[in-house]
C-alpha cells in the first residue's frame, strides 16, 4: 500500500502550486484556477486521511464532497464577479483593480 | 359592657367628634355642636358608670379595674399600655366628666349660636356684632355668631380626648401622650382668635413655657423606665419593694433615685400647672375664649398636672414620709407654698376679671402642690376635685359677665373693655342667675365656712399642715387663703354690687339658658362636693369621711386620718370671713372713674403687684432676650455663619483648589495628554501608513497575511506555551 506520506507530499505540492498561482499570477481567472488547486489539495488530504484512518467513519469523504460543492459555488460567484469587473474596467488584471485603498 | 371595655372606649367619642367635624360638618353649626356635645355626653355617661361601679366595689383600691396590652416590643419584653381605674382615677373621672360636659354645653351659648352673622366679622377675630332691625324698623346692634363656630367644637373635642386618655391610662407613657395632646389643644385654643397679635403671642408663650417643663418630665419618665423597666402605675407606685429600692439607692447628687425622678417629673408639672417659676403663660392664656379658660386653664388641663403630682406621690415620698420629708417633697412644698402666696398677691391688683381668676387658679394649684409636699395626699386630691368645680364655675360665670357687658356695649355703642371690672358694677340685678352662681363659686373659692366645698378641702390642707407641725407652710397658706378671700370679694363687689359704672354695664343682659344651665349645675357641685370629705370628728361619726376612705385606698399604705383639732378650723373660718368682709368694705363704694382704693395706701407695692412682680419683664430681659441673642447672633451669626459655614467653606475651597490643581497639572497634561497622544498617534500612523499598506492590491494583502501566518506558525512551533 502506498504510504500516507506520499499523498501528503502530493497534496502539499499541489497546495504550494496553487498558493504560488494566487500570489504571482496577474490574471483574475488564473487566480481563481489557483484557488481551485488549493482546494483540491485539501480534498486529497481529506480522502487520504480517511483511507488510512477509520474506514467505517465516512466523515472524510463527506467533507470532500462538501468542499466540491463549495468550490463549484465559489467559482460560479468568482467568475461572475470577474465578468462584472471586466465590464466596468475593461481589464481582468488583479493589480489594476485597486479601488479598495486609502 | 364590662368596665374595662367602657374604659378603653371612653376617650374615643370626642376624638371621633373632632374627626367628623373637621372633615364633614364644618359648615353646619347645628350638626357640629350636636356631635360634639353628644360625644361629650357619651363620655360623661361612661365616666359616671365607671364611677358608680367603682364606688360600689368592695375594698376598691386593693382590687381595681384594669386591662392592658402589649404595645412596643423592646428587645425581649414589651412596653405594655392599658387602662386602669383606681380610686384617684375614679374621682378624677367624676369631675372631668362633669366639667367637660358642662363646658361643651356652655360653649354653644358663648359663641352666640342662633345670633345673626356679623357685619364685618372675619375668621380669626372675635365677633364684632351685627346690626339687626326689630319689628318697628328700629336698627340696633347685637352680638354676632362666632365665624369659626364648628372649628371650636372640633378643637375642644380633641382636647377632651386628650384629657380622657390621660385620666384612664395606667402608665406614664400614655399619660404623657394625653398630656401633649392637651398641650397642643391649649396652643390651638389660646390662639383661637389668631387674628389678634396678642392671642398669637400668648399661644406661643404657653406652648414654649410648658415645653420647658415637658422636656424635664420626659427625662424623668425615661429615667424611671431605665431603672424599673416599666411605666405602669400599679407596678411602681403600689409596689413597696420597688419604692423601697428606689428610695434607698442614691444618685451622685446625694438624693435618692426616687426623689430625682419625682423632681424631674415635677418640673413638667410646674410647667403644666403653671407653678412658679413657669407660671407666666397661664395669665396670658386668658386671650382664648372663656370656655377654653374654664376647661383647659382651670378645671382639667392644669388640674392634670396636680393629678400627676398626686400619682407620683408614692415615688416622691419613697424613703421618707410625712415626718421625714424627702427632697422631692420639700421641692413641692416650697414651690407650692411660694406660688400660692405669690399668685394671690398678684390677683389682688388685677383689674381684668379673667386675669384675677387666672392668678387665683395658679394660687389654688399651689395649695395642692404644697399639700402634697407635706404629705397631705388626700387633702390635695380633695382640693383638686372641689377646685375643678368651683373654678370652672367662676370662669364660666366670668364669661357670662363679659358676655352680658359686651351685649350692653354693643347696645349702647359705648367702647369699653368688657373684661375690666372697673367698667362693671351693679350686675346683680341685670344678671341674677350669673350673680348667684358666681357668688357660690366665689364663696367656695374663699372657703366660706360649713356650706361650700372650698371650705372643707382648704381646711383639710391647713389641718394637715397644722397637725404635722409644718408651721411655715401653715402660716404661708393661711396668708394666701386670706388674700384669696379678699380678692374674691373684691371681684364680686366690683362686678355685681354697687351702681353700674358704665352705660354698657347698665344695659347688660342675662345670658341664654345654654350658658346659665351649666352655671347652675356646677354651682350645685361647688357646694355639695365638699360634703364628701367632712372630718368625722366634727360630726361625731354620723357622716363618714367618705372621700378620705375612698381616695386613701389608692395608696398601698392607707394614710391615717388626722387627729381633729379646732385651731386650724377656727383659723379657716376667721380668715375666710375676715378676707371677705375686708374685700366688701374696701370696694363697696368705688365710683365710675375711681382708681383702685388700694393704690394710694400701698403705693409702689401696688404697682409691683399690678405688674405681676415684673416677672414678664424679668423673663423678657433675662430669658427671652438672651435666647433670641443666642439664636440670632451667637448661633446663627457666629456659630452657624462664621464657624460652621466658615469650616465648610474652607473645606470646600481647599478641595476646589486641590481639584483645580489636579485638573491643571495632572489631569489635563498627563491623563488627557496620554489619551490624546494615543488617539492622535494612532490616527497619524493610520494616515501615514495607510497609503503604503492599503494599496488595494489583493495579492499584496495575501502576501502580507501569509507572511504573518508563517511568522506566527514558526513562533508557535518554537515557543510552544
Amino acid at each position: 500500500m502506498i504510504p500516507l506520506s506520499w499523498f501528503l507530499i502530493l497534496s502539499a505540492a499541489l497546495f504550494s502550486i496553487g498558493l504560488f498561482g494566487v500570489m504571482a499570477r496577474k490574471n483574475a481567472v488564473a487566480i481563481l484556477l489557483s484557488v481551485e488547486l488549493m482546494l483540491n489539495a485539501v480534498n486529497i488530504n481529506l480522502v487520504a486521511f480517511w483511507r488510512y484512518g477509520n474506514i467505517v467513519n465516512m466523515a472524510g469523504q463527506v467533507f470532500a464532497i462538501i468542499v466540491f460543492a463549495v468550490a463549484a459555488a465559489e467559482v460560479a460567484v468568482g467568475l461572475a464577479l470577474v465578468i462584472s469587473v471586466y465590464r466596468r474596467f475593461n481589464t481582468v488584471v488583479a493589480d489594476e483593480i485597486d479601488l479598495m485603498k486609502w | 359592657m364590662t368596665t374595662e371595655q367602657i374604659l378603653w372606649l371612653l376617650p374615643l367619642p370626642p376624638l371621633l367628634a373632632f374627626v367628623f367635624i373637621i372633615l364633614f360638618t364644618n359648615r353646619w353649626k347645628v350638626l357640629s355642636f350636636s356631635i360634639a356635645v353628644a360625644a361629650a355626653a357619651i363620655s360623661w355617661i361612661g365616666s359616671m358608670v365607671i364611677f358608680s361601679r367603682a364606688v360600689a366595689l368592695h375594698e376598691f383600691g386593693k382590687f381595681i379595674f384594669q386591662s392592658n396590652i402589649n404595645w412596643l416590643p423592646t428587645g425581649d419584653t414589651y412596653l405594655r399600655i392599658g387602662v386602669m381605674v383606681d380610686p384617684l382615677t375614679a374621682v378624677t373621672l367624676f369631675f372631668v366628666g362633669w366639667t367637660v360636659l358642662m363646658i361643651f354645653i356652655y360653649s354653644i351659648g358663648y359663641h352666640n349660636f342662633g345670633k345673626p352673622k356679623g357685619d364685618h366679622d372675619r375668621a380669626g377675630l372675635q365677633p364684632h356684632g351685627a346690626t339687626v332691625k326689630d319689628e318697628h324698623g328700629h336698627a340696633h346692634t347685637e352680638l354676632s355668631v362666632e365665624p369659626m363656630f364648628s372649628r371650636f367644637f372640633a378643637f375642644i373635642g380633641l382636647f377632651a380626648f386628650g384629657m380622657y386618655t390621660l385620666v384612664v391610662s395606667d402608665n406614664l407613657l400614655t399619660l404623657f401622650v394625653g398630656w401633649e395632646i392637651m398641650g397642643l389643644c391649649s396652643y390651638l385654643l389660646i390662639g383661637f382668635w389668631y387674628g389678634k397679635p396678642s392671642a398669637r403671642a400668648a399661644a406661643i408663650k404657653a406652648f414654649m413655657t410648658t415645653r420647658v417643663g415637658d422636656v424635664f418630665m420626659l427625662l424623668g419618665i425615661v429615667y424611671l423606665y431605665s431603672v424599673t423597666g416599666t411605666l405602669n402605675y400599679r407596678e411602681i407606685f403600689y409596689n413597696p419593694e420597688v419604692l423601697h429600692v428606689l428610695g434607698n439607692t442614691y444618685t451622685p447628687l446625694g438624693i435618692s433615685v426616687a426623689s430625682a425622678i419625682a423632681i424631674l417629673i415635677f418640673i413638667g408639672i410646674i410647667g403644666k400647672s403653671a407653678q412658679w417659676p413657669l407660671h407666666v403663660w397661664l395669665p396670658d392664656a386668658m386671650e382664648g375664649p372663656t370656655p377654653v379658660s374654664a376647661m383647659i386653664h382651670a378645671a382639667t388641663m392644669v388640674s392634670a398636672g396636680v393629678y400627676l403630682a398626686i400619682r407620683i406621690y408614692p415615688l416622691a415620698s419613697a424613703g421618707g414620709g410625712v415626718h421625714n420629708l424627702t427632697p422631692a417633697m420639700m421641692t413641692m412644698g416650697i414651690i407650692g407654698c411660694f406660688t400660692a402666696l405669690f399668685a394671690a398677691t398678684i390677683a389682688v391688683a388685677q383689674n381684668d376679671i379673667k386675669k384675677v381668676l387666672a392668678y387665683s387658679t395658679i394660687s389654688q394649684l399651689g395649695f395642692m402642690i404644697a399639700a402634697l409636699g407635706i404629705g397631705a395626699y388626700v387633702a390635695a386630691a380633695f382640693h383638686l376635685v372641689t377646685h375643678a368645680f368651683f373654678k370652672a364655675l367662676l370662669f364660666l360665670g366670668s364669661g357670662s359677665v363679659i358676655h352680658g357687658v359686651e351685649h350692653g356695649a354693643l347696645h349702647t355703642g359705648e367702647h369699653v373693655d368688657p373684661q375690666d371690672m372697673f367698667n362693671m358694677g351693679g350686675l346683680r340685678k341685670k344678671m341674677p342667675i350669673t350673680f348667684w352662681t358666681f357668688l357660690i363659686g366665689g364663696l367656695a373659692l374663699s372657703g366660706f365656712p360649713f356650706v361650700t366645698a372650698g371650705f372643707w378641702s382648704k381646711d383639710e390642707i391647713l389641718a394637715d399642715a397644722f397637725a404635722h407641725g409644718q408651721w411655715l407652710v401653715f402660716f404661708v397658706l393661711v396668708l394666701a387663703a386670706t388674700l384669696t378671700a379678699f380678692y374674691t370679694m373684691r371681684q364680686i363687689t366690683l362686678t355685681f354690687f354697687g351702681a353700674p359704672r358704665t352705660k354698657a354695664a347698665e344695659h347688660a343682659k342675662e345670658t341664654p339658658w345654654t350658658m346659665t344651665l351649666p352655671l347652675i349645675l356646677l354651682g350645685v357641685f361647688a357646694v355639695v362636693a365638699g360634703w364628701a370629705g367632712i372630718p368625722e370628728a366634727l360630726t361625731a361619726g354620723t357622716i363618714p369621711n367618705w372621700f378620705h376612705e375612698f381616695v386613701g385606698a389608692t395608696l398601698f399604705e392607707h394614710p391615717e386620718p388626722l387627729v381633729f383639732n379646732f385651731t386650724p378650723m377656727l383659723d379657716s373660718i376667721l380668715i375666710s370671713l375676715g378676707g371677705l368682709s375686708l374685700g366688701w368694705l374696701v370696694y363697696r363704694k368705688v365710683k365710675a372713674g375711681d382708681p383702685d382704693p388700694l393704690v394710694k395706701p400701698m403705693g409702689p407695692v401696688h404697682r409691683l403687684l399690678r405688674n405681676k412682680w415684673y416677672f414678664d419683664e424679668f423673663y423678657a430681659y433675662f430669658v427671652v432676650k438672651p435666647t433670641i441673642w443666642m439664636s440670632e447672633v451667637f448661633t446663627s451669626l457666629w456659630m452657624d455663619r462664621m464657624v460652621i459655614d466658615g469650616i465648610l467653606n474652607a473645606v470646600g475651597g481647599i478641595i476646589g483648589r486641590v481639584g483645580h490643581a489636579f485638573r491643571n497639572y495632572f489631569d489635563a497634561p498627563v491623563v488627557n495628554g496620554f489619551g490624546d497622544f494615543l488617539g492622535e498617534g494612532t490616527k497619524w500612523i493610520g494616515k501615514e501608513s495607510a497609503p503604503l499598506v492599503q494599496r488595494g492590491r489583493i495579492q499584496g494583502y495575501m502576501v502580507a497575511s501569509l507572511t504573518v501566518i508563517i511568522i506566527l506558525a514558526v513562533a508557535f512551533f518554537f515557543f510552544r506555551p
